[in-house]
């Protein structure tokens, strides 16, 4: 399988790609890792008349920290995430989540960027985003402008971004004091896309939590904020959990636009994902007693 | 007991059988040096890429090429109907399998497309992308066809035919009936009934199918890269179908990147391929993508089981019943035939045990998904899940230990020779010295307690049992009888070069397996030289003795002997010119570590090489009539026995998420018996990876395909094979019964693993499951599929 | 769309300069325009791992990257690797263990096992499992390969094998 063609563009600074963006009259694509988008090219799912590579933009590199905010560049890598002693310290969840999403040889590669434009519902790093409310730092030829996490997903591949704009960062808050994160996923192999996964962060005290933000993702066309499970959870003891119909209601509820996969049913996923999410409840008890 | 005469190779001073010596054909492969196909380019070589059917049936209306001929690099567009004159169609039948029925087919599609990625163009470029660029401007208009996929309907009266000239969608249909078997179920204390699925699978080869074939119109000769098995069988078919003589056939099977039974199947695009070299003249190359692997290998093991066991009141197995259901693709594939899985399922289920009535009826009905055929371990994984399913079926319904129904069922290891219900004859098998090593191995007792103490910490592990018996080193009768040329002997030819190194052909190929390091390893034990001093060269028909390839693991048994006798006779010749050199008699002097040795106490006498300088460059000082002859060919075709069956015990060890469905595989174990082993490391890496590969299907993989025939997961991300991180250490045992009907005494072990692992892995399952009440019987064992049967969805 | 870009990198210590298309990946770019075929084509989407080589000493997918994109680094493939003498005692390993059997898959799999070995020289079995979890071998099982790279990490720790 070989790529149709296409013309090559090397871009030094976010300008550059403007104008390419320009030049090719919306038909160009970014590549950065490759890791989603050459799969697609070698498929011919994908034949763009341009690909603009902005691996040389050192604009957009690089984890830097202040005042309990991380802003971490688009082109950052995987590998980086997983060996940044800032990420370690300052956002666990991310930790927790990189070693799952793919293998060694696509962590080199792949970016945190491309992986949220991408939008894959099944990935891991946009539900993490969602979780930590973070802020998309977008760049346009029209200037600059930052999207809320929660308004970026749209669906299956979709994001708010506008066919000349690209990501530049991230801003996520830093974990504060009492807080804990949980990551958990039921996948066939490792480093597979989830069958279903959950991600969660929250404020414990005393085995009960509040600001509790639990996303499912590989659930749906996008990853999902379980809002109702949340606030039913709410300064509620779970460490002492049990499930009732109210929790069952709630979930159904946040599991509403549910779909299947080609291996998975809706049924077996709504299961999988109360499963988890008992789970990860127990997980969030156990992180906050470290 | 090894069986030791005066001469036998097993007991020859420094023999190197039974050793695990590191195979010298691996070095170039550990440094990125082999070469596969898609290594080779040949001078003004073309790469070929098909348009492939969008639709699972769909008739052609047009074809027009017109715009993809004029793109840039493309030299050639070629449709089925001008490939006619070039190659002609073929019909997968074979005349011992009675009534099994099929349609003609073409290399490239003529009419209409019966499978979605059938081919249905040829685009003949300088580049492969350039040739896929084209092929996606070549207009193709088809018209829809009715569409057959379900093959519990496919003999309906109301499903379309897809061959209406057949006269419906039975490609084969076989029954059998021995004993009393209705009498048995009456009689019955306990009956257990069950139905099995088997999801469709394939072999997903790391390396896929590849060719470049290149034809010398000056010499009519064509020459044929190939990633196969069967070099000599394609040679033929080659010759048959391109009406060229099959003398001027060269079939050269380098390095095969995994192989496992998909490529020893004749196929359409490769067929296509070859006659396209013949068409334009110039060598042309075509490599199967991932996506066209998916779609064309051949796929395997879709099969429905209903079957039923009538047990006596000691839960001794009095009969077994079965139906079994196999929906393969529209064609019976060539020349092997689709009906051969089916036909060992019939012959084979129940096999390791005393089973005195036995009736089962298999049929094989044509569907619009890809063709089926033969893959590792053919049928042995369908027959032995139904068994073993079955049996620990009975022993749960009675309470009875899966360990205990086995020992009271399995053939005595002294009823030999013994004839299974079915007709199968067994030599000398060794079914309970297995199951002792195994229970020894795993520490069976401790498992069983741990499994009780984890179960009130609700944690669910199970251990699963599967007895098996292996087909191995056929004998004509599996194919040659049914009108196929494809041969179960075998040959090789030792020769010696003033050196003292000796040179090896053979006909069997080296797949991975190491069939040239047994064959080494044989022909260094039975000539007296040092490993070092052998090389073997196979895969090349126009080098090798006329062969049969690798299939049905025959190579370190029929190809083994064939090295043997080869390298006994090349030492008779040695001798008689080194007791003519030595003015000795021949009796009192042997070959030893490369040198004529006094017999008695291995005195050195003269160094091999030295008798190597005399023989081929001073003939002058040997006496009038002496004519040395350091070469030697013998040929081996297995006599006593249609096939050698070999024997051997899987366990497996799980821990079930009952939450999520996810099963963990702890430990597995195998023992088996394959008589004389050549090279132990070799043999106990082909179990591990046939279980693994078992594995697979039982829990991961699956071809799935919606209601219009289109498949669905066609990439290596949607398609799960098994990968490092989930497979368990795999610790392999031996028991050895050597087969009397060669000197070697080895039989095959390349598909044992295999064919065990899906039911052994069924079987720790459902022990795991039973405080649930809860079973699975159909494979893949998803998440999904386990929640089910646990209510929880 | 069919012009060819100018690439200046190093390839096994060895300068290269060639013009390519941008379309042309890495991996079908050693294979086909330096001839080193040791690196494999499996899948052409980064699941098999047959084409995995090292860019800027970090494993990656050949087939995920385009030749253009590998102006000006490092390319190391296994030809290089071997003849370097830094995985000999990897390959020995394997060679003895048999823990290859066709081959297709080994080129990658010794790079990611070299790669694991200098990040985590101390990796139990589990740690080696999952780090080769993205490289797909059909024939072994695994287990010979997980013991040969544990015994290197024994042995290049001064421990037994």
């Amino acid at each position: 399988m070989k790529s149709a063609p296409f013309r090559y563009i090397r871009a030094n600074a976010i300008s550059d790609v403007f104008e390419a963006y320009a030049k090719c009259d919306g038909e160009a694509r970014i590549i950065a890792g490759g890791q989603s988008l050459m799969p697609l090219l070698n498929m011919r799912f994908a034949a763009p008349k341009a690909l603009i590579d902005i691996n040389g933009i050192d604009a957009l590199s690089g984890v830097t920290h202040s005042n309990g905010s991380i802003r971490i560049g688009a082109l950052t890598r995987f590998s980086e995430l997983i060996s940044s002693p800032e990420i370690e310290k300052y956002l666990p969840l991310l930790k927790l989540a990189a070693p799952h999403v793919a293998h060694p040889a696509i962590r080199n590669r792949g970016t945190i960027g491309g992986s949220l434009c991408h939008a894959d519902p099944a990935a891991e790093v946009p539900a993490c985003i969602l979780a930590l409310n973070g802020n998309m730092n977008i760049s346009g030829p029209a200037g600059d402008r930052v999207v809320e996490a929660k308004d970026f997903f749209r669906g299956i591949f979709e994001t708010a971004l506008s066919s000349e704009e690209i990501v530049t960062s991230i801003d996520l808050p830093a974990i504060k004091h009492g807080e804990s994160v949980a990551f958990e996923e039921v996948v066939r192999r490792h480093g597979d896309y989830a069958t279903v996964g959950l991600v969660a962060t929250g404020q414990m005290r005393s085995g009960s939590v509040s600001a509790l933000n639990l996303v499912f993702f590989s659930v749906s066309d996008r990853p999902v904020v379980a809002s109702r499970i949340a606030l039913h959870l709410d300064a509620q003891p779970i460490d002492s959990l049990s499930w009732d119909t109210d929790l069952d209601a709630a979930l159904s509820e946040d599991l509403s636009n549910i779909t299947a996969d080609v291996h998975t049913s809706i049924e077996a996923k709504k299961h999988l994902a109360k499963e988890i999410l008992i789970r990860v409840l127990k997980k969030l008890v156990m992180g906050s007693k470290i | 007991m090894k069986v030791k005469t005066p001469l036998s190779v097993l007991d020859r001073p420094n023999s190197y059988i039974g050793k695990s010596n590191p195979r010298a054909g691996a070095r170039q492969l550990l440094e990125g040096r082999g070469v596969f196909v898609d290594d080779l380019n040949l001078p003004r070589m073309l790469h070929v890429v098909f348009c492939r059917s969008p639709y699972a049936h769909a008739k052609i209306v047009s074809i027009n090429t017109e715009r993809a001929a004029s793109e840039s690099g493309v030299v050639r567009v070629v449709t089925g109907a001008e490939l006619v004159d070039y190659c002609s169609p073929w019909v997968g039948v074979l005349t011992h399998l009675q009534g099994l029925k099929s349609a003609s087919q073409h290399a490239i599609a003529v009419d209409r497309a019966c499978w979605q990625g059938e081919a249905i163009c040829a685009v003949l470029a300088e580049t492969r992308a350039q040739a896929e660029d084209a092929a996606a401007l070549v207009q193709i208009e088809y018209e829809e066809l009715p569409v057959v996929v379900d093959m519990e309907t496919a003999l309906d009266e109301t499903t379309p035919l897809i061959h209406p000239e057949l006269g419906d969608n039975l490609c084969f249909q076989r029954e059998v009936n021995f004993g009393e078997v209705d009498k048995a179920f009456t009689d019955a204390h306990t009956v257990i009934e069950e139905t099995f699925h088997f999801g469709r699978h394939t072999g997903v080869c790391l390396e896929a199918r590849g060719i470049v074939a290149q034809y010398n119109p000056a010499t009519s000769q064509l020459t044929v890269y190939l990633s196969a098995q069967a070099p000599h069988m394609m040679k033929n078919l080659y010759a048959k179908h391109f009406g060229i003589s099959e003398d001027n056939v060269r079939v050269i099977c380098k390095d095969v990147g995994g192989s496992f039974g998909i490529k020893v199947h004749t196929y359409p695009d490769e067929m296509a391929t070859a006659a396209l070299s013949i068409m334009l003249n110039r060598p042309v190359k075509f490599i199967a993508d991932r996506y066209e692997s998916f779609v064309t290998d051949i796929h395997a093991r879709d099969h429905r089981v209903s079957a039923r066991m009538a047990l006596d009141k000691d839960g001794k197995i009095k009969a077994i019943d079965m139906d079994d259901l196999t929906g393969i693709g529209p064609y019976s594939v060539y020349p092997r035939t689709s009906g051969i899985e089916a036909n060992q399922i019939v012959n084979l289920t129940g096999g390791p045990y005393t089973v005195e009535s036995y009736r089962a009826r298999a049929q094989v009905v044509f569907t619009n998904k890809n063709v089926m055929c033969q893959y590792r371990a053919v049928g042995h994984p369908v027959a032995c899940a139904v068994g073993e399913g079955l049996v620990d079926a009975a022993a749960r319904s009675m309470g009875l230990d899966p360990v205990e129904i086995r020992r009271r069922n399995l053939i005595p290891d002294d009823a030999y020779p013994y004839t299974y219900v079915t007709g199968l004859p067994f030599e000398k098998l060794s079914h309970h010295q297995c199951l002792d090593k195994i229970l020894e191995m795993m520490d069976y007792e401790v498992l069983r307690e741990e499994q009780e103490k984890c179960r009130e910490q609700e944690i669910y592990r199970g251990i699963g049992f599967a007895s098996m018996i292996e087909v191995t080193n056929p004998s004509p009768a599996f194919y040659g009888v049914g009108g196929a040329f494809i041969s179960s002997q075998e040959g090789c030819t030792i020769r010696m070069d003033h050196t003292g190194g000796i040179t090896c052909t053979v006909g069997v190929t080296e797949q991975g397996q190491g069939s040239d390091a047994v064959v080494a390893q044989v022909a260094a034990s039975a000539v007296g030289v040092t490993l070092d001093k052998v090389r073997v060269v196979s895969g090349d028909t126009d080098v090798v003795p006329y062969g049969g390839g690798t299939w049905a693991s025959r190579a370190a048994g029929i190809g083994g002997e064939a090295a043997l006798r080869a390298g006994k006779a090349l030492r008779e010749n040695i001798l008689e010119v080194a007791a003519i050199i030595l003015q000795a008699e021949v009796a009192s002097l042997d070959v030893q570590n490369d040198a004529i040795v006094d017999m008695a106490d291995g005195t050195e006498r003269l160094p091999l090489s030295e008798l190597g300088r005399i023989v081929y460059f001073r003939g002058d000082t040997l006496p009038d009539g002496v004519q040395p002859e350091l070469v030697s060919t013998r040929h081996y075709v297995p006599k006593a026995f249609p096939f050698s069956f070999t024997n051997g015990i899987e366990a497996i060890h799980v821990e079930v998420d009952v939450g999520t469905g996810i099963v963990k595989l702890l430990k597995c174990w195998v023992v088996d018996d394959c008589g004389t082993i050549i090279n132990p490391l070799l043999v106990d890496e082909q179990i591990r990876g046939g279980v693994v590969q078992g594995l697979g299907g039982a829990l991961y993989e699956e071809c799935l395909y919606d209601e219009k025939g289109q498949y669905l997961n066609a990439t290596m991300a949607d398609y799960l094979v098994p990968m490092a991180a989930e497979m368990p250490d795999i610790e392999v045992g031996h028991v050895e019964t050597p087969t009397t009907d060669s000197e070697l005494g080895a039989k095959g072990v390349g598909e044992a693993g295999t064919a065990g692992a899906p039911a052994a892995v069924m079987n720790a399952i459902n022990d795991a499951l039973s405080p649930f009440n809860a079973q699975v019987t159909a494979m893949p064992f998803t998440p999904e599929r386990i929640l089910r049967a646990l209510g929880k969805i | 769309m069919n012009d060819l870009l100018e690439i200046n990198l190093k390839v096994n210590g060895e300068k290269i300069t060639r013009f390519v298309p941008a379309r042309l990946n890495l991996v079908d770019f050693l294979r086909e325009d330096l001839k080193l075929t040791g690196s494999h084509v499996g899948c052409e989407h980064g699941a098999c791992g047959a084409c995995t080589i090292r860019v800027n000493n970090d494993i990656v997918r050949g087939c995920l990257m385009l030749a253009v994109q590998a102006d000006g680094t490092d390319v190391m493939t296994i030809e290089g690797l071997s003849d370097s003498g830094e995985i000999k005692d990897l390959q020995e390993e394997f060679h003895n263990r048999n823990s290859l059997q066709c081959g297709f898959c080994t080129p990658g799999m010794l790079m990611a096992a070299a790669e694991l070995l200098k990040l985590n020289p101390n990796a139990t079995r589990r740690e080696i499992r999952e780090f080769l979890s993205g490289n797909y071998c059909r024939c072994t099982g695994y287990q010979a390969i997980v013991d040969a790279v544990e015994a290197v990490g024994q042995l290049r720790n001064g421990g037994p094998a």
